[in-house]
Parts: structure tokens; C-alpha cells; sequence
């Protein structure tokens, strides 16, 4: 099945959800492909406990808005690759099995957000250790964690939101361990006062429904204890290490871009984001990007840009011009955001030989520590050719050993082989000769 | 300036093999390489060791070699993965059914040990391959490896044996025994043995295309599949020069991964994805195992062979009496890798050779013109 649209806009997360609204609005049919079952993206992810799931207004307020725009939201959608210029593939997982789409576009919006960063340290592959982000998904999806005691740590302002929610839903967070000194995160802080009361006080409710919780500042995870599963995380200040009981960790490492599918497009990099112009247009031709995959910086920053990708992408230069001095207000609060919870180095040699790097393909770092590029030790050991292509240990690697993962190859995301002549691409039969 | 006996460019698994050739021959040995040792058309490829019968001297060369390789089996490190799994050729029906047994018959004659499979022996070794195929031959030796550890392994033996890798630069120019490379810095040596494999920017008149080719690599099933399958037809689509072909290729690794080609294109040097032919590829494999419908494929990618007018490589001397070839290997670089390697050093030093190598002088193609400075 092909369909044809004015404007494209991959996830619905803030960003995609402000993008869609604003290209919709100004006269373009629009459609919006997700990969999760409804709009939202992480950050306001849905739960299946309606009662307990207290919605964001701004969510509720952004997604009214999507609704009433005429922008139409297909989700269950990964889009896997390009099969024509101009056109992207996606796939939905039915009952009866696995279907193609193509969507055909004259304008493409990139909101493809960010998914947390993992780093290996001893025991982080045994069952109980989960992603921060990851845990609070599965507990809004009916994972049980009541009574449950768990330790949160890595990085980010994540870690407190993830606190606060599975404390909620009756686990006992029994610490909160943020690798950033207090010195780092001062200056985050008190800039919020000025600028950013709303995230302020964000964070002070979440800090208040974790009054009895420490939260531990410049602490980080060392080992995780158990042999079938956590029983314990070792934590450390630098000085002295201590063994905090547990039966979850949750732990992410502040986050990562998604930048496969821009570079699948040839979109240009800049280090690890992706490069926009200040109308939010990529390297390549009528290809927008917004939030997340731009630079890390939050809830606003990706309504701001999405507005602007949207508007840009239907021709309103000047509506998106009026927005451009809010977009610099979150730009100068991500630039804060990434010194705060910039990674200490210590948390690069974390590994010992054994610890697995590359979980796909059973990867240990002393297999990578033979290789002088990521080239070399993709080629020598497999590392990140697995079915995740290197999304979970790509940027353990790059964290590790300073390689950024190249290469991106399609599919992006594992499909079954019928999805290769189950849709119809208008393309000539050429002379196949078998 | 450094000096050595012999200078290879390209550290490709021929180059590789070349190099620890010449190491063990007590030649002193530069091996250069602009990127990643393995990382071009050796990365790309299956890593099918198999013999070849589509032409007497193929046959020689594809034979000899997988006999050196069963000599180094003893020392692959594991990561090699040289797994014996034997070729199944594929006969679709009685046509290809003559074919097999033609085929078996000059196997037989080279002393290739094969086994003709009917339909209900064929069903039987490959569960998963459609009903009503005709049969097809079990060529018993062939192999499978991993080929980017096993140019690593060559490699690193010949550096344990004193080879120097110059790494990150490539040659700019090549003649009179001096190699000068991109940044400036020359070598002299008395042999240079030009092994990059497709890229023919060293020597522009080589008579060697890019055959462009996609592969896809499939999650894991183990026990899915136990040979590699090469449909019949294939050798029909391999010599097709002019058009564009696919045919059925599937490989198990030893991962339980199933690795699924194949395809051929002339005229096409982009390295991306072409969905036209991925597509009939894919198409086509399923033609022959309609179950591979619902296995999850994870990664596709291309790679350039190196291709010769009369599809065999160029291996030994050249106009200019210090270049020696060791190019043009378009699929059977990684099983002619070791043959080729030995036949090059009895070349370069006057030793009888284990097969006949005249087939393979680039003398026979008579323009041997060389880029100078």
C-alpha cells in the first residue's frame, strides 16, 4: 500500500504531535507515523491504569489540538527504510502478521526523540536491572513493582521523574544516585530559579513525594550483586563504596539521540545531533528535524521546534520566524542541561574484561579493548551488528572509547522477510534475469 | 627511505594471505592498507569456501585452495568460525537433474568428493526448501568461515612473523620499486604485489570491473539450515556479464544467522541499497524456502566484486618487472585466498608451483600500463 501526503512526520512524541498540529493547520495533509501504540512519545507515554495515570494538561492540550488540526495519527508504525527517493517504508505488526505501508512525501519532519544511555559496569545484564525510562514504560504497562525495593541511578533529570512514579505505584526507592557532582548541578539549578520555574517546581514535587528517599549527588553504580538476579547495588562517592540492597535497579545514563533515520537519509551530523538550519531544515532537501535528535533539551524546546519544523514545512516562514527568541531561551537551557549532567570519567572504566559490552552478539569489553576503531572491532567481534544495529551499545562504545558508530543499514529495525514484496513500489520491471 | 623485499597494498584477506606467503618464505614484508584491514569487498562477502567448476583453471585454483585451507584448519583461531558444511547445489528440475550429474562427473575427475542428492534426500538433509525440487549435489568439503577474522588471523600472523602494517595511507603511486604514498612518504622494494582488490585507481587500465552485489543477514534460527544452498541457475546468472541477476544463495553461520544473496550488477558503483534487486533477491529465495517469509531480517548491505573479462584473477607479474597482481578474484577471493597467495610466492621466487599458474599471468590480458608519477 503506497499513500501520498504533503507533509510526513516521523513519532508522535512533543515534538512530532507540535509539528503535525502546525502543518495541518496551515493547510497540508499531514499524517504522523508512531511507533508506540498511541501518540505521546516517552515522555508522555500513556498507561494502561487510566486512574492512576495522571495526564499532563499540556499533553491533553497538545493532543486536542493534533486532533482538531485534520492531521491524521497512524501508530503502531516503525518506519524501517527508503525504499524510493521520497518515499519511507513502515511496518505494523497485526494478529495475522506483518504489513508494509509506503508514504510517499513532499515535505518530511524528523521527531524522532532520544532513548536513554546505557553503560556497561559489571552485572548491569542481569535480570532486575532494567533502563530508568525503561522501568517507568513497563510500570505504566501493568508492570508489578509494589513493595519492591529499588535503586535508581545514572543520570538526568529523568532519574527524579522515575523515582517519584514508581514510588507511586508502591515500589520503595531506596536511593537515588546521580552521577553529577553538587557543584555540577548548582548552576542548572539556580538558572532554573531565573528562567525555568515551571521545571523548578517540577522537580521540587518530585522531590517532595521523595521526602524519606536520599538522593545522592556525584554517586554512581559500580556492580551490580547477585547471581541469578540483583540482589544489591554496589555505589560509590569516589571515596568509599557501599552496598545498597535492592531487588530493581533502574538506570540510564541521561540520554541519546535517534539519529538512524536522519542518517539513513544522508541528513548531516553535527557531532552526535542532527544538523538544522534555523528553520529547522536538515542537510538534505525539504527534510525538517525537530527536538531531541537536534540536542538534547526537553519537553519545550521540542514543542517550540516542532512548531517550527511545521510551519517551516507548509511555507509559514513568518509564523515560524515569531518563534525563533523562545527557541533560544530552551536552547540556552539545554546547554545548561548538558553541562550539569555531563558523565564523569570514571564511569569509563567501569567495565572489567568480562563485563558484556555488546548484548546482541555477547560482546566482553576485553574483545573490544584489542581494536583501535569502532570499524575494526565491529568487523573483529560483531559489536553492534546484532538485532537492536548497535542502539544500545553504540553509545556504551562511544562513551567508552570515544568510537561513534557509522555506519546505519536497512532495515532499521528487524522486519520479517515477506515485508520485502508484500507493498507495491511503483518502480518499472525492469530485466530481472534469474 | 624504508626498505623491504616485497610491499603489498591491501590488506584485503588476499593481501593478508600474500603477506604471511612471503613472511613465511623469510621475505622481509610492508603490508599497506588506507582504512581497515578486512574492511572492503572482504567484509562484504559470505565466506563460502567452495570448488568452482566453471572453467578447468576455476576448478584448479578453487580445489588447491580449499585444500590449503583444510592445512591451516589446525591453527583458525574459533572466531574464524570454519564450519564444514558442504554446498548443496540446487536442481530445481530434470533439466538442472543432467546438470548434476555432469557436474559430479568433473568433480569426480578433479578428485572432489560429491554425492548426488535425489528429491526425497534433498527434502531430507533441507527441511525447509520447497517440495517438488528435482534433488542436487552435496559437494562434502566445502566450508563456511567468518571472513573479516579470517584476514585478521593471516595478518596477524604475518606481523608475528616481522611483516610491518602501514597503516591510514594509501598508495598514490606505484613503479620502479618505489611505492609513494598518499601523504608523501615513499618505500622502496623489490617487489610491489598490488592486491586492492576493486579498486584498480593504482593501475587504471587493469581490465577489472565492480560487480556490485547485496547480501542480507537474517536473526538467528539455528537448525533452520545445514548447507549452503546455491541454486543450479546460479552459475547461469553468475556469467551473465551484461545484465543485472539474482539468484538463490543461502548461507547458516555459525550463529544460527542465515546470510542470504545473491545478487549481480554491472555499471552500478553506488553503494546503496537497490530495493529493485534486494527485492527480486529476497523474492527469489523465498521461491526456493517459501518459511523464510516470516524470519526477521536484521541487516542488508552491499559489496563490489572484483570482476575480470574472463572471470579469472590476475596473479603474478606485470609489464614492469617489480609489480606483481594478486586482483580480480570477483567471488572466490575469499576461497582462492591461500592458493593465490602460494601461487604469487612461487612466482616470485622461481619455486615449481603446486598448480599449473599460467591460466591466471596477467599476460594474457595484454595492457599492462601503470600510473607513474
Amino acid at each position: 500500500m503506497m499513500r501520498r501526503t504533503d507533509v510526513l512526520v516521523i513519532g508522535a512524541g512533543p515534538a512530532g504531535i507540535a509539528a503535525a498540529t502546525a502543518a495541518a493547520k496551515n493547510g497540508c495533509s499531514t499524517i504522523v507515523l508512531d511507533d508506540n501504540v498511541a501518540a505521546g512519545g516517552q515522555i508522555w507515554r500513556g498507561g494502561i491504569d487510566s486512574a492512576r495515570t495522571k495526564e499532563d494538561p499540556a499533553k491533553t492540550k497538545a493532543i486536542a489540538a493534533l486532533r482538531s488540526s485534520g492531521a491524521e495519527i497512524l501508530a503502531g508504525r516503525q518506519v524501517v527504510d527508503q525504499p524510493a527517493p521520497g518515499v519511507l517504508r513502515a511496518v505494523i505488526t497485526m494478529a495475522d502478521g506483518t504489513r508494509a505501508e509506503s508514504f510517499a512525501w513532499d515535505r518530511l519532519i524528523l521527531a524522532t526523540g532520544a532513548r536513554e544511555r546505557f553503560l556497561p559496569f559489571p552485572g548491569w545484564t542481569l535480570p532486575g536491572v532494567f533502563g530508568a525510562g525503561g522501568l517507568q514504560a513497563l510500570v505504566k504497562g501493568g508492570f508489578y513493582v509494589e513493595g519492591k525495593r529499588v535503586v535508581v541511578a545514572g543520570s538526568g533529570p529523568l532519574l527524579l521523574a522515575v523515582a517519584a512514579h514508581l514510588q507511586e505505584y508502591g515500589a520503595k526507592v531506596v536511593a537515588i544516585a546521580e552521577q553529577a557532582p553538587l557543584r555540577q548541578l548548582l548552576p542548572f539549578a539556580a538558572s532554573l530559579l531565573g528562567s525555568s520555574l515551571g521545571k523548578l517546581l517540577q522537580g521540587a514535587r518530585y522531590r517532595a513525594s521523595l521526602a524519606r528517599t536520599p538522593y545522592r549527588m556525584g554517586c554512581w553504580p559500580v556492580a551490580v550483586e547477585g547471581e541469578e538476579s540483583v540482589r544489591g547495588v554496589r555505589l560509590t562517592n569516589g571515596r568509599r563504596v557501599w552496598s545498597e540492597p535492592c531487588d530493581l535497579l533502574a538506570c540510564g545514563f541521561h540520554l541519546v539521540p535517534n539519529t538512524e533515520l536522519a542518517e539513513l537519509l544522508g541528513c548531516k551530523l553535527r557531532g552526535d545531533f542532527v544538523e538544522v538550519n534555523v528553520r529547522q531544515q536538515t542537510s538534505v532537501a525539504n527534510v525538517f528535524c525537530a527536538g531531541e535528535p537536534t540536542g538534547i533539551a526537553g519537553l519545550e524546546a521540542a514543542l517550540i521546534q516542532g512548531e517550527i519544523a511545521g510551519l517551516s514545512a507548509a511555507g509559514a516562514a513568518r509564523e515560524a520566524s515569531e518563534l525563533y527568541g523562545r527557541r533560544s531561551r530552551e536552547q540556552a537551557f539545554a546547554r545548561r542541561l548538558e553541562a550539569a549532567f555531563r558523565l564523569r570519567p570514571e564511569l569509563r572504566s567501569l567495565a572489567v574484561p568480562d563485563t558484556i559490552v555488546c548484548r546482541c552478539e555477547d560482546v566482553p569489553f576485553s574483545q573490544l579493548q584489542e581494536h583501535i576503531s569502532w570499524t575494526d572491532a565491529k568487523l573483529q567481534t560483531r559489536c553492534g551488528m546484532g538485532p537492536c544495529q548497535g542502539r544500545i551499545c553504540g553509545s556504551a562504545v562511544q562513551t567508552l572509547f570515544n568510537w561513534r558508530a557509522t555506519s546505519v543499514r536497512p532495515p532499521l529495525f528487524p522486519v520479517p522477510l515477506e515485508v520485502f514484496d508484500s507493498e507495491e513500489i511503483s518502480i518499472s520491471p525492469e530485466t530481472i534475469v534469474h | 627511505m624504508r626498505g623491504f623485499d616485497v610491499l603489498i597494498l591491501g590488506a584485503g584477506i588476499v593481501g593478508c594471505a600474500c603477506a604471511l606467503e612471503c613472511v613465511r618464505a623469510g621475505l622481509r614484508v610492508g603490508i599497506v592498507e588506507r582504512d581497515v584491514p578486512g574492511g572492503a569487498t572482504t567484509a562484504a562477502g559470505m565466506g563460502h569456501i567452495v570448488v568452482m567448476d566453471d572453467s578447468p583453471a576455476q576448478l584448479a585454483l578453487t580445489r588447491y585452495s580449499r585444500s590449503l585451507w583444510q592445512e591451516l584448519l589446525p591453527h583458525l583461531p574459533v572466531g574464524v568460525e570454519y564450519e564444514r558444511r558442504g554446498t548443496v547445489w540446487v536442481a530445481a528440475d530434470d533439466e538442472e537433474m543432467g546438470e548434476v550429474h555432469a557436474k559430479r562427473k568433473t568433480y569426480a575427475l578433479a578428485g572432489v568428493e560429491s554425492e548426488v542428492l535425489d528429491a526425497r534426500a534433498l527434502a531430507a538433509a533441507e527441511p525447509n526448501l520447497r517440495a517438488g525440487l528435482a534433488g542436487g549435489l552435496l559437494v562434502l568439503d566445502d566450508a563456511v568461515i567468518y571472513p573479516p577474522t579470517a584476514a585478521a588471523f593471516f595478518l596477524h600472523e604475518a606481523v608475528r612473523g616481522g611483516a610491518v602494517l602501514l597503516r591510514g595511507q594509501g598508495a598514490d603511486h606505484i613503479g620502479k620499486g618505489i611505492v609513494t604514498l598518499r601523504d608523501g612518504t615513499t618505500y622502496a622494494a623489490d617487489r610491489i604485489v598490488v592486491a586492492t582488490g576493486a579498486d584498480i585507481a593504482l593501475l587504471p587500465s587493469l581490465p577489472i570491473q565492480k560487480r556490485k552485489g547485496h547480501l542480507l543477514i537474517t536473526d538467528r534460527y539455528p537448525g533452520f539450515l545445514h548447507h549452503q544452498l546455491v541454486e543450479l541457475g546460479y552459475l547461469k546468472s553468475a556469467h551473465q556479464i551484461s545484465s543485472d541477476s539474482v539468484a538463490f544463495n543461502i548461507q547458516p553461520r555459525l550463529t544460527g544467522q542465515l546470510l542470504i544473496g545473491s545478487s549481480r550488477q554491472y555499471g552500478n558503483e553506488n553503494p546503496g541499497i537497490d530495493q529493485r534487486i534486494l527485492r527480486s533477491m529476497l523474492e527469489r529465495a523465498r521461491s526456493y524456502m517459501p518459511a523464510l517469509a516470516g524470519i526477521s531480517g536484521i541487516r542488508a548491505w552491499t559489496g563490489f566484486r572484483a570482476a575480470t573479462p574472463d572471470k579469472l584473477p590476475l596473479i603474478g607479474p606485470t609489464d614492469d618487472p617489480t609489480i606483481f597482481l594478486a586482483m580480480g578474484f570477483e567471488g572466490l577471493g575469499i576461497t582462492n585466498a591461500p592458493g593465490a597467495a602460494r601461487l604469487l610466492v612461487d612466482g616470485l621466487l622461481g619455486r615449481v608451483p603446486g598448480i599449473d599458474a599460467t591460466p591466471f599471468l596477467p599476460s594474457r590480458i595484454a595492457l599492462m600500463e601503470t600510473k607513474h608519477a
